[in-house]
């Protein structure tokens, strides 16, 4: 109950914050520290709660990303419904993947999907259709709410992240959450106790997918601008892991701080440094972490606790 | 007695090394079975066939009237077959009480108050209530194996196969394991006990079986399985 209340409180928020006469650029800002939120919620469902660690989350937004181009530029979709086939093209994806990969424990789950990366940036790389290599400009439609695209971006962003948080949240509470624990911990115990493994983790590997794919969605409509380069990008993979295992990956609420944590340190150095330094803070940050923290903010926070008391 | 476990010339290869050679056997209901053999000789090969943890090559594995050796593990859980492992293989990021509540939820498909009940109730049985809320990484060994033992039954089994529980424990803490081994027969549990600790064995066990090189070398009650001539050349050589 209370969940939901700060939910809904949320969403409100939100939406005044976008109606309000606020800066523009904040809301451009805003919208990219949300897609990591959903982005770091999405990888956490199979990365920290399974214990498989996909490398390719940047493959799985791109291909969000590109369905709703192709959507876009084919029948002029509108967002909602971008968004709801990027993610239904990224669950595929991700299905498709772990039926080829997830019956292998260990390390070759996180190789298959650094291989998916290359061949579908390939792919796309030679696809006239979406522009190829020089990508493909397109032109936003009106917009009646919110008086600026940014601005409308910006609160469909926080639906789509209050949504993914939800979906993380529930799958960690449910009977299922457990069971991703305890593949985790064991994945041979884990069968002995009578939990099915392999579907546990496709249905993980699908739905992490899925929201990759919701976060990927609306990136070309932000831009006005779709190219492979910087949809796949490495930045992608490479946060969707850092920022889970920055915040904890025990529970929800961690990978949601982390990317609000690493997100706006990234957006801030943008503006006031360089572009070109995101990478290096995420880099410093994991690696303090790693070492100093290896159970992230949340683990801090509880050791903090306990301290305290 | 009714068999309840009916294994049939099952078969088993790792590359050119036989692990299993044709090894039949069958397992009544409510048995105390003990599992003998020098290291290497199959047993764990054998268990792991019939829990699911390998697939046998060739031959059948009948439980309770049903072929299961093409089932994948988990469903064989939930039938009736559980094990425990040799090396423990907590969920360590659970507390003891979550670790049973794994196969409540997953095998007997039991409400989280129910579980819980349930999962208290085994580990006062097996003498680890007052452990539940330890985080299991915290345990000692006895405890692990105990812990092994407890998530076993949490999936209410019909047979349980007990995989060297007692190996590496003192005199007293292998007299504490007998006693729940006991303690689970009585309460119509059929047990498979593979062991390195011969009183052990003999002292649990109605019927012993003795594999060497995957194959089956003797069979017997305890007393005459001592005195066979083939087990002792499997176990002192010459």
């Amino acid at each position: 109950m209370k969940y939901w209340a700060s939910v809904a409180a949320l969403l409100v928020l939100a939406v005044v914050v976008a109606l309000a006469p606020t800066n523009d650029y904040f809301f451009y800002a805003a919208f990219v520290v949300l897609q990591f939120v959903v982005l770091a919620t999405a990888w956490n469902i199979l990365g920290g709660y399974a214990g498989y660690v996909n490398f390719g989350a940047g493959a799985f937004f791109a291909i969000g990303a590109y369905t709703a181009v192709v959507l876009f530029k084919s029948i002029g979709a509108p967002l909602a419904v971008q968004i709801v086939a990027g993610a239904a093209v990224s669950a595929l994806l991700g299905f498709g993947v772990g039926l080829l990969t997830l019956r292998l424990r260990g390390i070759f789950f996180a190789i298959a999907t650094v291989a998916v990366t290359f061949v579908l940036e390939t792919m796309m790389i030679n696809w006239r259709y979406v522009g190829g290599a020089t990508g493909l400009q397109l032109v936003r439609p009106p917009v009646e709410l919110f008086g600026t695209y940014t601005r409308m971006l910006f609160v469909v962003m926080a639906i789509v992240a209050l949504a993914a948080v939800s979906v993380a949240r529930y799958v960690q509470d449910s009977w299922i959450g457990r069971g991703l624990r305890a593949i985790r911990d064991s994945e041979e115990a884990a069968e002995c106790s009578g939990v099915p493994t392999l579907k546990l983790k496709l249905f993980a590997c699908t739905i992490s997918g899925a929201l990759m794919g919701a976060a990927g969605a609306p990136m070309p409509m932000y831009l006005a601008f779709i190219e492979p380069a910087s949809s796949f990008s490495l930045n992608y993979s490479v946060s969707a892991l850092a920022m889970p295992m920055i915040g904890g990956t025990a529970h929800w609420i961690g990978p949601v701080l982390g990317a609000l944590l690493l997100a706006t340190i990234q957006q801030v150095v943008t503006v006031t440094i360089s572009g070109e330094i995101n990478v290096l803070v995420i880099g410093v940050l994991l690696v303090v972490f790693v070492v100093a923290a290896p159970d992230g903010v949340l683990g801090l926070f509880k050791r903090w606790l306990r301290s305290s008391r | 007695m009714a068999a309840l476990l009916q294994i049939s010339s099952v078969s088993k290869h790792f590359g050119g090394f036989t692990a299993l050679a044709e090894v039949s056997l069958a397992i009544g209901e409510g048995e105390r079975f003990g599992l003998i053999g020098p290291n290497g000789s199959g047993k764990t090969t054998l268990i792991n066939c019939v829990s699911g943890s390998l697939r046998n090559e060739s031959g059948s594995i009948v439980f309770n009237g049903e072929e299961v050796s093409r089932l994948p593990a988990y469903v064989r859980t939930r039938r009736g077959i559980a094990r425990s492992f040799q090396i423990p293989r907590p969920f360590r990021t659970m507390s003891v009480l979550e670790n049973l509540l794994v196969p409540s939820a997953y095998v007997a498909h039991l409400k989280d108050v129910d579980a819980e009940a349930q999962a208290r109730d085994i580990l006062r049985r097996i003498g680890l209530a007052d452990k539940a809320d330890t985080p299991s990484s915290a345990l000692s060994q006895v405890e692990l194996r105990k812990l092994e033992l407890a998530r076993a039954m949490a999936a209410r089994p019909k047979l349980l196969i007990s995989d060297e529980t007692m190996a590496g424990l003192s005199g007293a803490e292998v007299e504490e394991m007998l006693k729940i081994l006991f303690a689970l027969n009585e309460a119509g549990i059929t047990i498979i006990m593979i062991e390195h600790i011969m009183q052990a064995v003999m002292r649990f066990s109605q019927r012993v079986v003795c594999l060497d090189a995957g194959r089956i070398i003797c069979e017997g009650t305890p007393a005459s399985i001592v005195q066979n001539p083939d087990v002792q050349k499997a176990y002192l050589g010459a």
